[in-house]
């Protein structure tokens, strides 16, 4: 079904999908792309930042087949990137269990999760790849969970009717980092690949419309140093932290995107941010970021508010029939499994009309009551135990004698720098894998499949169509750090730096950061509207002039200073937010994590405008955060049927 | 309902830099929230410091749900304080009570010099990773994943050894700075499973060789398994000196066979 052929889509934003049929897209594509042969590829350099799922094994990957690779990290070791936090699963359409999965199963889940507003070609190529991403992390040696035969155990997600995630206890996205760090480290003690640790990006150089290179400041020394390459891939993670409250690590920032951004990458529906279900409720006002609850724990637990407003009875005390199932209730067919966004919305409309429990009555219970009594304690701890531990510590409860309190929180950003199929930004030579893009989960991602991806970017697509991007610079002299423009960009960054110094005002980064996020939480947070944004956008621009003028650093721009660092994430962050609200102003039309109150149906479901929204909106930089232009690029669908998405 | 712990004194490790000679600065924190985590206690501290014109105390911290392995801190002596099995910033201030006096100092061992403040260099964990805490396995060769059937006893078992976070609490707790306990929890979870078996001697030899470069050695005082943060057990230490001494003393030729 190809709809709205008459909208043109920016010449900048050629996806350049490859012909042919949906399941032989990729096939073709690596028929047709050019290679570079083993003993040219150490004549090239790929400098990869980031060293989470994607930047990992991609720096290990490209090492193996013989390119020469930098990898970045600003952590002290590779191995701490916020992948390591992911706790329920990585999908892949193995159909082990014989319940009838298939690639193509993985591919519809996926397009109907992400409400039909993501790329198909890359979709399909995602799920063909995620078979070869099980079989890849088993021969590293990751202890997923096991049958008693020896072979591979699965469980189910939200938005799949199938079991189909892996997972290693509750520690899948740990056991993965670690997977791709040591694979890495092996390429490091190789030579293959250098490491430059503790040493954040704050520019990329762009030389004749093409990445030339990064430049870096060093965070023990703050020194900043230039470093040139053929390509430059960023696996740099989301922007959850531009709402200050996330579950994003604290360190997780927008900073490389964004100076991608301005340095002429479109970024593409930074609106689509993902409200994750499962968090624990934030306590008091000193939280400095919320925690997650697997999405796993709703396989066995049950959701439930109480009917009566004026309930103070513990919950084990509530009859059942004074208890309101409300997931089971409204989505029978997918029940507590109903995907993240469904999930999110309805359990803020019942604490919103004042239903909900724990002492600030901010979250809804999930019980495992009726679990335990089924499965037996023993199971349900084999099952969950170390989340139940991680949740007594947070909350000081015991889930199981009492159901835990959850609450939706900013979990993962859909949005992110725009790319092609080759992963490709809009400036040739700048590749972006992981969250960092805006590929593959449309409006919503899918439980378990923010893994998949960025392995799948890493492992099985960049070293594919780098040499594709490659192959012609063969020979070719590219610009090396002693080009003026290296230099430029380096005194543009001291510049900054030293401007953040200079205001000496009254208040931190910290302070400003979370004034940001709660404007961004409450304006184009899990349901936004017209007023709400319009407001937002007087707001924030008043609040980031007086971030310019009223900022406190302490400390100097030599040697190590966390203020500057933060300083500097926090200044992004305003201008992304920005950019968030008016992306989210002008999608007319609710779709997965963007929901637009304006636009919804009588029960209060998302309404999509396929006739004037079926595209991607992505952005290019003027020189201005308040006027950034808009462009399109429109999605057809020719296997997946445009449809209301329904999991009733 | 919410609590608040007060008058607690405050007495923080600062230290300008690795040739510095560093002092303990003292603070008092009136009152803060017992939901508020430890780490946020410091943020609260940060915060006061900055509005006093002060430097903020540099620590290190990321992820705040115990696994990224990136907090660290001696708190009262202990490696990530009083409570059993958890990280630094899993540690909530319902752990203590008022007029308590706090002593948070660095980790302190040779192998992880300190940068500044609290914050120190665990640099040394990396280089015995590089050295063979890995199975070499190119990306694309792989065969289906569950052409290698793996009992579920040994992918328990791998996985309690897996757990391990790479934080360096085991170091700093012991009072030989050894690093068996991180060193041989990676050989185990990789030298338990069949996919570890090709280079399994290999690795136990480079990998400790490598580790006798950086750290002390172990007198087994135990002290690493139990400030360890995911409790790994003791055994893994037998086992990785089994497979060093099979790796010192066997056939070479054989060395990758039972």
């Amino acid at each position: 079904m190809t709809m709205l052929q008459d909208r043109p889509t920016d010449t900048k934003l050629i996806s350049k999908v490859p012909d042919g049929a949906l399941a032989d897209k990729w096939d073709n594509f690596k028929a047709n792309a050019k290679l570079v042969n083993p003993s040219n590829k150490r004549k090239f350099k790929i400098i990869v930042v980031g060293t989470g799922l994607a930047g990992a094994s991609a720096a290990a990957s490209l090492a193996e087949l013989g390119y020469r690779v930098d990898a970045f990290t600003f952590h002290d070791s590779p191995r701490r990137a916020h992948s390591i936090a992911a706790q329920g699963g990585i999908n892949a359409a193995k159909n082990y269990q014989g319940d009838g999965d298939s690639v193509s199963r993985l591919f519809t889940d996926t397009i109907k999760g992400g409400d039909f507003r993501s790329r198909e070609g890359n979709v399909y190529r995602l799920a063909q790849v995620s078979v070869n991403i099980i079989d890849q992390m088993v021969a590293q040696g990751v202890p997923f969970a096991r049958e008693y035969g020896g072979l591979l155990d699965n469980r189910s997600f939200g938005g799949a009717q199938v079991s189909r995630t892996f997972y290693a206890r509750g520690q899948t996205g740990q056991q993965l980092l670690l997977g791709a760090y040591q694979q890495l480290s092996r390429q490091i003690g190789l030579g293959g690949v250098r490491l430059f640790n503790r040493c954040e990006l704050v520019d990329i150089v762009v030389i004749d419309g093409r990445a030339a290179g990064i430049v870096t400041r060093d965070l023990l020394t703050g020194e900043l140093t230039s470093h040139a390459a053929h390509a430059v891939v960023l696996a740099t993670g989301g922007y959850g932290n531009a709402y200050y409250l996330s579950t994003n690590a604290m360190n997780c920032n927008v900073t490389a995107a964004w100076r991608a951004h301005q340095r002429g990458a479109y970024f593409a529906n930074p609106c689509y941010t993902q409200i994750h279900p499962t968090c624990i409720p934030q306590a008091d006002e000193t939280q400095s970021k919320l925690t997650l609850m697997s999405e796993s724990l709703r396989n066995d637990g049950r959701v439930w508010v109480p009917k009566n407003f004026d309930e103070n009875r513990a919950a084990h005390e509530i009859p059942e029939q004074d208890r309101d199932y409300f997931l089971e209730r409204l989505y029978p067919a997918y029940g507590n499994l109903a995907p993240r966004d469904i999930s999110s919305r309805a359990a803020k409309r019942l604490v919103d009309k004042g239903l909900g429990v724990g002492p600030l009555k901010n979250g809804v219970y999930l019980d495992f009551a009726e679990a335990i009594g089924r499965l037996g304690r023993p199971v349900v701890e084999e099952r969950y135990g170390n989340l139940f531990e991680m949740y007594e510590r947070i909350a000081g409860e015991n889930p199981y004698d009492q159901p835990m309190r959850i609450y939706p929180a900013t979990h993962y950003t859909m949005g992110g720098l725009w790319v092609d199929y080759e992963l490709q930004t809009t400036i040739p030579g700048l590749y972006a894998a992981g969250e960092a893009n805006f590929s593959d989960h449309g409006t919503n991602r899918l439980g378990a499949s923010a893994l998949m991806q960025g392995l799948a970017d890493g492992y099985f697509v960049l070293p594919y169509t780098i040499s594709n991007g490659l192959a012609p610079l063969l020979n070719k002299t590219v610009p090396g750090t002693d080009h003026p423009e290296f230099k430029r960009v380096e005194t543009e960054a001291k510049v900054r730096f030293q401007g953040y110094l200079n205001v000496k005002g009254t208040r931190s980064p910290d302070y400003f950061h979370r004034e940001l996020g709660k404007l961004i939480w409450d304006y184009c947070g899990m349901e936004r509207d017209r007023n709400g944004l319009e407001k937002a956008l007087t707001e924030i621009p008043a609040l980031y002039s007086e971030f310019k003028t009223d900022l406190r650093v302490t400390g100097t721009g030599e040697g190590i200073n966390q203020t500057l660092e933060k300083a500097g994430r926090v200044d992004d962050f305003f201008q992304l937010g920005t950019l968030m609200c008016k992306d989210a102003l002008t999608r007319e039309e609710s779709a997965g994590g963007h929901f637009r109150v304006e636009y919804q149906t009588e029960e209060g479901e998302a309404v999509r405008d396929d006739e004037n929204f079926c595209h991607v909106a992505a952005w290019e930089w003027t020189g201005d955060e308040n006027n950034a232009t808009r462009h399109e690029e429109q999605l057809t669908f020719e296997t997946a049927q445009l449809a209301t998405r329904s999991y009733k | 309902m919410t609590h608040s712990v007060s008058n607690l004194t405050l007495k923080v490790w600062r230290q300008n830099g690795p040739a510095d000679k560093g002092q303990f600065e003292t603070h008092v924190i009136e009152s803060i929230t017992d939901e508020a985590s430890f780490l946020e206690m410091l943020d609260v501290l940060n915060e006061r410091l900055i509005g006093e014109n002060k430097e903020a105390i540099v620590f290190d911290h990321d992820c705040r749900e115990g696994i990224c392995g990136t907090c660290s801190l001696m708190i009262n002596g202990q490696a990530h304080g009083p409570q059993r099995g958890s990280t630094t910033c899993q540690l909530h201030m319902r752990s203590f009570k008022d007029d308590d006096t706090i002593v948070i100092e660095p980790w302190r061992a040779n192998a992880f010099p300190i940068i500044k403040d609290l914050m120190v260099d665990r640099a040394a964990f990396d280089r015995i990773v590089e050295s063979g805490g890995f199975i070499t396995s190119p990306t694309g060769g792989a065969p289906d994943a569950n052409l290698i059937p793996v009992p579920k006893p040994v992918a328990d078992a791998a996985m309690d050894a897996a757990a391990c976070i790479g934080c360096g609490a085991c170091v700093a707790a012991c009072p030989n700075s050894a690093a068996n306990l991180f060193v041989g929890a990676k050989i185990t979870h990789l030298n338990l499973l069949p996919q570890g078996q090709a280079e399994r001697y290999k690795r136990a030899e480079a990998m400790v060789d490598k580790m006798d470069e950086h750290f002390g050695s172990c007198t087994n005082h135990g002290e690493c398994s139990a400030a360890c943060p995911k409790e790994i057990s003791l055994d893994v230490i037998a086992l990785m000196n089994k497979d060093y001494r099979s790796a010192k003393f066997k056939n070479r030729k054989q060395l990758s066979r039972k």
